[in-house]
């Protein structure tokens, strides 16, 4: 134990009770540190940290009217995209009307064409079959009353022409022929 | 560097040689003068008091003096530390609006006490300022002030008193022994307790260190080198647990005063 350790036994104050030349340095100190911190630097971070805030709200306020922007943009591309696609359907859509549309047309056309050929083929026939029917039933009448006259020996042509005795044979031929056929 | 108490043994003085162990005591936390001015004694603590106000201003501004946008390593450092009381502590207890005015206060509380108590592991200090009661006295002598005007400012003289003393009718009879505890309580003990805490946190830490660094030298001697190791291996353990107490203390110290200025400015319960 020496001189010093003795000293301080004896200067031993009870550690609770403040040793006012300590309170009065220890304030000093602090007041040091809370008048740069209060009154400079914290008010500096403070500016400094507002501003950072700004910056980057103002980022997100960017990219944010950016976003929406492209979102408009796309929504016009899409409803453009799906006007196109409405025309080009449409336009199909006509298209194949109208081909429907030729194509009844045409067959229309041609069965109208059709008809009318056979009906002129059939007016032809008619004419032609009215004619030569005309022409042949002359003809064996002559040939008929040439013949009986022949096998008589005398002109019949004329009576036989006049009397209706020939029509009426050929009538009823006719008549057997359309019941046979 | 000074008439450190703690060194005022023998250093001849080991196991096995007759001499008693030189234990530490009260005695290690007094510090002979280095110089006086008249009446005035100015010791080791409180140059590290003062030291330590200039580390932690120092330190401040180099982060905070010219601030970016784009903070470069200090100042990021600085936003950290900055940022954790604000944040923290303060917006946590007082909330946003009413604790922006007291958020200077805290962080150079915070700042301040941990700095005092960081003293104590960093080589040649070696002290924690805040283990003489005086350090921590004054500090929750300035919260005890600012809480008793916050009071009495936001609540009024009589609404003051009950806020002080947890006046409340519903409680009904037991209110007299409600009104004689908590004026106790708050008024009386509160800023002797918040003061202490601190305080004989850092004390006890310190006399931990000192015992096993005492020790170890002690113990070098012939057989005691092998516990002079365990006792080595201990200094190194508690200066680790300090390293984490001295920040927890200091925390704790900020998180208190801000709970005395929240309940000075709450509604009366």
């Amino acid at each position: 134990m020496n001189a010093l350790l003795l000293a301080a036994a004896a200067e031993e104050q009870p550690p609770l009770i403040p040793h006012l030349d300590e309170l009065v340095i220890g304030l000093i100190a602090f007041v040091i540190v809370f008048g740069f911190l209060a009154k400079k630097l914290l008010p500096n971070i403070n500016k400094v940290l507002e501003q950072r805030r700004e910056a980057i709200e103002g980022g997100i306020e960017k990219a944010e009217s950016a976003q929406i922007e492209a979102q408009s943009v796309l929504e016009q591309y899409k409803a453009q995209l799906a006007e196109a696609r409405h025309e080009a359907a449409r336009l199909r859509q006509e298209a194949t009307e109208q081909g429907t549309a030729i194509i009844q047309e045409m067959k229309a056309e041609g069965q109208r064409q059709r008809e009318e050929i056979i009906a002129a083929g059939h007016a032809q026939i008619e004419a032609d079959r009215k004619a030569a029917s005309a022409s042949l039933r002359q003809d064996v009448g002559k040939l008929a009353t040439d013949l009986a006259g022949k096998l008589v020996g005398e002109s019949l042509e004329d009576t036989a022409r006049q009397s209706r005795t020939i029509d009426r044979f050929l009538d009823e031929l006719e008549e057997k022929a359309e019941a046979v056929r | 560097m000074s008439a450190d108490q703690t060194l005022a043994f023998d250093p001849d003085c080991h196991i096995f040689t007759g001499c008693g162990f030189p234990a530490p005591g009260l005695h290690t936390f007094m510090y002979e003068p280095m110089f006086s001015v008249g009446g005035f004694d100015f010791t080791k603590p409180m140059l590290l008091a003062i030291l330590g106000s200039l580390v932690v201003v120092g330190f401040f501004w180099a982060a905070f003096n010219k601030p970016k946008l784009i903070p470069g390593k200090m100042q990021m450092v600085g936003e950290a530390g900055y940022d954790f009381v604000r944040r923290g502590i303060v917006y946590e207890i007082i909330g946003k609006k009413d604790g922006e005015k007291y958020v200077p206060l805290m962080v150079s509380l915070f700042f301040f006490v941990w700095m005092l108590n960081l003293w104590s592991i960093i080589p040649l200090a070696q002290f924690p300022v805040t283990s003489l009661i005086a350090f921590p006295a004054g500090l929750a002598l300035i919260v005890y002030v600012l809480w008793v005007s916050l009071t009495f400012k936001k609540h009024g003289f009589v609404g003051g008193w009950k806020n002080i003393v947890g006046y409340d009718k519903s409680l009904g009879p037991i209110l007299p022994l409600v009104v004689v505890l908590e004026f106790f309580s708050n008024l009386l003990i509160r800023p002797f307790t918040h003061a202490v805490r601190l305080f004989a946190n850092m004390f006890a830490g310190h006399l931990l260190i000192v015992m096993f660094s005492l020790a170890t030298w002690y113990l070098m001697n012939g057989l005691g080198f092998v516990y002079a190791g365990a006792s080595f291996v201990m200094v190194l353990v508690m200066t680790a647990f300090e390293l984490f107490i001295q920040a927890v203390q200091a925390y704790v110290f900020v998180l208190l005063a801000c709970s005395y200025v929240q309940g000075a400015l709450s509604e009366h319960h």
